[in-house]
């Protein structure tokens, strides 16, 4: 049996004018297991909270209750009241009788016996309160970043500049991501190498990141504070500690038709490769499906011509185990591929080209060098359509549902950078909406409009149609002046739609972090934990998380390396000990705690029970109160009853139904 | 007791989860919104801590009406919880008509932590039709009593 | 019933998930032929304004090749809606709908099976 104190508060007349304080403590003095009953003026002053300890160590009291205002603000207060006085913090319960009495009732009688009635509930939970330790584990000072792109290159720069460890896994050969491919960023029109490369650099300088460049996450083990990585390095058929970058391999192969995916196809490179000119680390990979050497044994050129000797065909796929205390999820965007969409001529025409093919063919480190030219003859293009939410905003199933938000703003800059650099050409922009909330964004769109003197048209493109001259038309409707047109044009692009990379659901059920149904990485609260995962220790950064530009991507970056901070900070990890636990006498074992559990916290092994003087081998449940949050999605699920939840158990629960509906 | 003045005063238990239903409720303390008295909260994490025999529980102890409070859809502080209360209540609901039991005795509501005013009114609004109900004897379980 | 809830029962039509983009008019082959264009049907029904579509030449124009339902990228299938209108307007007042209970005295011994079909199948809309 429990000796419990009831301590009621009046919080001055806020309680005490509509409850009759004396009445509540004298009706629950009677109550099984109640030692003393008491009330005073504020609970929660100095002199309130030393009646309760004094009271506790007078009366060796177990359990404490106390009538006050809601537990959402003063539980933590009293818990540390008993604790400091040698109780269990969790043996103190709270019953609501300001919020939920004396501030909605004005009939003193009705709000009285309301009062009583809870405080008998919370009587009844603290007989079966036991007393509750928070579990601790201790951090791993080291976080991993999944993902090289700005995202994932500004979150671990901002870890590192913390002191911390930090490990970035990329899977292409160079880190840097989408913004390398870019030719200048919205809205100031500074060009994305310039001010991408040192960012790439400085990460290759500082000793606290390592970079596993051309390397996947392959399995992650454990949980907040204490993952267990593998890594896997792929081949690269190239010795990464030899290799000094001269570039000299990647001129001599003579395997010279591999289509470039750095400058998205539109031209060629060779077997063995440095995607670009700053790529970091600056060193050489070997593509294996077109390699000579590799295919049949017979070239061996770059290993001739590299001084260095860094060449190694006989190089397998390695792994690396690494354990960390935080992992962040940067793995960003793709355009979306627009083989549905038949009535752009994508694939019919070269002519018709997405926007990233467009930044390339801008681009001075493109195929033609930074100037415009159309892909399919090398003419100067006097006309260009540019099409908007090509794949966004679209409901049937062959695009994405979503607005994917950067699109009016790139296609904003390209009109602009096109009518500066050849004023003779004449450009077109149909659109649904123009979008620009940002700072500066909307700005920059009319200046496109007014100074630069893009042609903005209402309307949706309905069809382009490739003409035997080489020329498309482009049929649109013109919404606002009710025609419709026929614009012959010399090129035509496209804003795709942008999507999650392929490799985020696998890794998402790898982290057990979840995801909405567009593959966008799931934040623990939308407004208030936009930065987090809902599974503890997993965090988010960039595109993975939803459509971003550069400015939003690099500062959820940087508040994405502020959480992983806060966490690597701390020595251990104090659990919340209000989580489940299964009772492996009662667990049948048949998953389905774990299928319900949010967080991956419930895993299945086999244990070995004695039952009637016999071993028996069994499959029970058990629980990472680490990763647990305490929810009881599982307590409900399970049909044997084993799995119950502390501080919320089911008797307690039940024994308060009770005291309610006894009165 | 209950019947003073002839007048019948329902037994509600009322279950809370603690991230926005249970705010919801002391925001409508903090706005002096007035409900029924009859009303008593229990606190729970989640929505999805609500176990369908707590409610048959109340039931056969002579509660007149459960009605379980949650996060709205998507909303959940614990992501899909009050995904799992809404199948778990849909399907109990969906029997107790076989147990004798008038489905309005039970309901699930979603109330944010900002959404005071809603809880106040739904508290009142759900106190009524259950007074209109009546007493509930199906389920309640005579030897229960003192 | 009024005009708008007979027009989107008949097509099975939400034109609330119209976000007014155009496509439809920019694909359509008939659009210099027509007087209101499809774009402009679903807007137009979305107000309720069926009258003046039911007397323009345009229902007549559309060569129901389905381009703007292929094209929308919302699914709001305006060709369907003007199909609809069409109806409308063709069939005369009063006995344009027929009863599962009304076919036993149309029946004749001789009529086709497809017939009775295609009928209920017209009609019933």
């Amino acid at each position: 049996m429990q000796r419990i104190g009831v301590f009621v508060c009046h919080c001055g007349t806020n309680i005490a004018a509509t409850v009759d304080v004396k009445a509540v403590a004298e009706a629950l003095k009677y109550e099984p297991g109640v030692v003393v009953s008491t009330e005073y003026q504020y609970m929660c002053s100095e002199a309130g909270q030393e009646l309760i300890k004094n009271a506790i160590k007078e009366n060796a009291l177990t359990g404490v209750v106390v009538c006050s205002c809601s537990p959402r603000m003063h539980e933590a207060t009293f818990r540390k009241t008993v604790a400091a006085a040698g109780l269990n913090p969790y043996m103190l319960e709270i019953a609501n009788i300001r919020e939920q009495v004396s501030w909605i009732h004005k009939n003193i009688e009705e709000a009285t016996e309301k009062a009583i009635i809870l405080g008998r509930a919370a009587i009844a939970k603290v007989h079966l309160n036991a007393p509750l330790t928070a579990g601790e584990s201790p951090v791993v000072k080291r976080a991993l970043v999944i993902g090289g792109g700005i995202a994932g290159i500004q979150t671990a720069l901002d870890i590192a500049e913390a002191g911390f460890e930090v490990d970035i896994v990329e899977k292409n050969p160079t880190i840097g991501g989408k913004m390398t491919q870019l030719d200048k960023t919205f809205p100031t029109l500074d060009c994305a190498a310039c001010i991408l490369t040192p960012k790439m650099v400085d990460c290759a300088q500082n000793d606290k990141i390592k970079i596993y460049s051309y390397s996947e996450v392959s399995e992650v083990k454990g949980f907040v504070g204490n993952f267990d990585v593998t890594i896997k390095r792929k081949a690269r058929y190239v010795d990464e500690n030899k290799c000094t970058g001269c570039g000299l391999c990647t001129e001599k192969c003579p395997q010279k038709k591999v289509p470039n995916e750095f400058n998205l196809g539109l031209d060629n490179r060779r077997a063995i490769y440095i995607p670009f000119a700053q790529a970091v680390p600056k060193i050489a990979t070997i593509d294996a499906d077109y390699c000579t050497m590799l295919k049949s044994g017979k070239c061996g050129v770059c290993s001739k011509v590299c001084t260095a000797g860094a060449i190694d065909y006989k190089q397998e796929d390695s792994f690396v185990n690494e354990k960390y205390g935080a992992i962040v999820v940067a793995t960003g965007f793709n355009p979306i591929k627009l083989d549905k969409y038949d009535e752009f001529a994508y694939s019919q025409s070269a002519d018709v080209i997405t926007s990233l093919e467009l930044e390339r063919l801008m681009n001075a480190a493109g195929p033609n060098g930074g100037t415009l030219l159309r892909p399919s003859d090398k003419k100067h293009p006097h006309r260009i359509a540019f099409i908007q939410c090509v794949g966004s905003r679209c409901d049937d199933g062959k695009g994405k549902s979503y607005c994917s938000k950067i699109c009016c703003m790139y296609t904003a800059k390209h009109a602009m950078l096109i009518r500066e650099k050849y004023p003779d050409t004449e450009v077109y922009v149909f659109y649904i909406d123009v979008r620009t909330p940002g700072k500066n964004f909307d700005e920059f769109y009319r200046r496109a409009v007014e100074e630069y003197g893009v042609n903005y048209i209402k309307g949706m493109v309905g069809k382009v149609l490739p003409e035997p001259d080489g020329t498309l038309t482009v049929r649109a409707s013109d919404l606002l002046n009710g025609t419709q047109l026929n614009l012959s044009c010399d090129l035509v692009v496209l804003a795709a739609a942008i999507e999650p990379d392929k490799s985020a659901r696998p890794l998402a059920t790898m982290l057990t972090a979840s995801m909405d149904t567009n593959d966008f990485f799931t934040e623990a609260h939308p407004k208030l934990r936009p930065v987090e995962s809902p599974t503890a220790g997993i965090f988010l950064s960039g595109a993975c998380q939803g459509p971003k530009d550069i400015p939003e991507t690099v500062s959820q970056a940087s508040a994405c390396a502020a959480k992983v901070i806060g966490l690597l900070a701390k020595n251990t990890l104090k659990g919340n000990p209000c989580v489940a636990h299964s009772d492996e006498l009662l667990c049948n074992g048949c998953s389905s705690c774990e299928k319900v559990c949010p967080y991956g916290a419930i895993s299945y092994s086999d244990k070995e029970f004695r039952i009637n003087g016999k071993m028996v081998t069994r499959r029970v449940a058990s629980v990472n109160p680490a990763v647990c949050q305490g929810c009881g999605a599982c307590t409900v699920a399970c049909p044997s009853g084993a799995m119950d939840l502390n501080g919320f158990s089911n008797s307690q629960i039940m024994a308060e139904v009770d005291a309610i509906c006894k009165w | 007791m209950q019947m003073v003045n002839n007048e019948f005063k329902p037994k509600i238990v009322a279950f809370c989860c603690n991230w926005c239903s249970y705010a919801g409720a002391d925001l409508a303390g903090t706005n002096r919104l007035q409900y029924p008295a009859e009303v008593k909260i229990i606190r729970v994490p989640c929505s999805c801590r609500v176990n369908p025999m707590f409610i048959l529980r109340a039931f056969q102890r002579g509660a007149d009406g459960v009605i379980i409070c949650g996060c709205h859809p998507g909303d959940c502080h614990y992501t899909t919880g009050n995904y799992y209360a809404r199948r778990r209540m849909t399907l109990l609901f969906s029997m107790l008509d076989f147990l004798g039991i008038e489905k309005e005795r039970t309901r699930l509501e979603w109330v944010s932590a900002a959404e005071g005013q809603k809880f106040a009114s739904t508290m009142s609004d759900f106190v009524k039709t259950v007074t209109e109900l009546g007493k509930n004897k199906r389920l309640e379980d005579l030897r229960c009593k003192k | 019933m009024d005009l708008k809830e007979q027009v989107l029962i008949m097509s099975g039509v939400d034109v609330r998930k119209c976000m007014a983009c155009g496509k439809c008019s920019g694909a359509c082959p008939s659009y210099n032929e027509m007087e209101y264009h499809p774009h402009q049907f679903v807007s137009m029904v979305k107000k309720g304004n069926i009258e003046p579509l039911m007397k323009s030449e345009s229902v007549y124009k559309c060569l129901t090749c389905y381009a703007c339902i292929e094209r929308c990228p919302r699914g709001v299938e305006p060709a369907k809606l003007i199909e609809a209108i069409r109806l409308l307007a063709v069939r005369p007042q009063g006995s344009n709908h027929i009863k599962a209970d009304d076919i036993p005295s149309l029946l004749d011994p001789e009529l086709p099976q497809q017939a009775i079909v295609t009928a209920f199948r017209k009609y019933s809309k």
